[in-house]
């Protein structure tokens, strides 16, 4: 994945607006985290393949850390701390937000036809 | 006394090398077979390589990649479950005993090992364990298979006792350092929680060898 292109995402993101889209949302610290450190919590969210519309998408960031909303009939869906993104076979927007090791720590993935699951 | 076939079973790409590389190397070296029964492909790991190579979607086949290779470094047969990362304790319960107890009735081994269910700090661990314990259970008391169960909390012995097998793998070091780093995704991450202040040590493999030198089991009483 590459640093996040506000603009070419956004463009992105609006190309989904109003069709039916499959969307992958997640967050993380790991498995392992109160095992690492006791004091820490274990939180983590997945939801995967769920079909939506929405009408409006933006990013909204600083240059570095990023969030993404999607605004649906009745509801809304957000993900923060978005860093990085790529277009993967071709059609499928990915975006993901990385600490500074690299590992994940959110991701929310849009695309017109479900993720392999 | 001798194994006649060895099978380890663990829920993902990278449990192998890190829990019980060293063991399998011995069994190898004395001509054991092992298969290796990985349950998922860890689809869900957030180390995503450092620098990051993969992405969630990538992610899986990367991995699944990796576990070949580390697998043939082991020399071991392996055998994908097609379960996926993070669900496990999800599923019915007895429905992955029965699917394992298929396959353990299947290869007749002597041995099996696997995590210590609730002991084991990753849900999937916890989960497979627990399956894989209720597999052969469900066999045959006559034919059931040693079972040893590898416990990873920081309180296991207290909680536990001292394990009944507890291997020095340093001689084997090597080879386990060598399955290790063909996780490649993983093996930088992880490796470098070893160290507080986040970077590999030059004697990483001196580090690594004191953390996972040692690779200990508790004999399963049915």
């Amino acid at each position: 994945m590459k640093p996040i292109e506000k603009e070419k995402v956004q463009k992105m993101l609006e190309s989904f607006i109003n069709k039916e889209v499959y969307v992958h949302l997640e967050t993380t610290n790991g498995a392992y985290a109160s095992h690492v450190n006791e004091k820490a919590y274990n939180v983590g969210v997945y939801i995967r393949n769920t079909k939506v519309r929405f009408s409006q998408a933006k990013i909204v960031g600083d240059g570095k850390s990023y969030r993404a909303g999607l605004k649906m009939d009745i509801g809304w869906i957000y993900a923060e701390g978005l860093t990085d993104w790529e277009i993967y076979e071709e059609s499928k927007l990915l975006m993901a937000g990385h600490d500074r090791e690299g590992r994940l720590m959110v991701a929310l993935q849009i695309s017109e036809t479900p993720f392999s699951h | 006394m001798m194994e006649k076939h060895v099978v380890v079973i663990y829920p993902h790409p990278d449990d192998e090398s890190f829990g019980a590389a060293g063991t399998i190397a011995k069994f190898r070296e004395q001509g054991v077979p092992v298969t290796y029964l990985c349950g998922t492909l860890g689809e869900m790991g957030r180390n995503m390589g450092s620098p990051t190579f993969a992405n969630r979607e990538t992610l899986p086949e990367i991995r699944k990649k990796e576990l070949m290779q580390a697998c043939k470094v082991l020399d071991v047969d392996l055998q994908m479950l097609g379960y996926r990362d993070k669900t496990l304790e999800y599923e019915d319960r007895q429905e992955v005993a029965s699917h394992l107890k298929g396959i353990i009735e299947e290869s007749e081994p002597s041995l099996v090992i696997t995590h210590y269910p609730d002991h084991a700090v990753h849900p999937d661990h916890d989960a497979l364990g627990a399956a894989a314990i209720e597999a052969v259970r469900l066999m045959d008391p006559d034919k059931r298979p040693t079972v040893w169960a590898q416990a990873i909390t920081n309180t296991h012995v207290e909680d536990l006792g001292k394990p009944d097998v507890i291997n020095d793998v340093t001689a084997n070091f090597d080879k386990k350092m060598d399955a290790i780093l063909s996780h490649k995704s993983q093996a930088s991450g992880i490796l470098k929680n070893f160290n507080q202040d986040g970077n590999i040590p030059d004697d990483l493999k001196e580090e690594a060898k004191k953390r996972l030198g040692k690779e200990s089991f508790y004999i399963w009483k049915f």
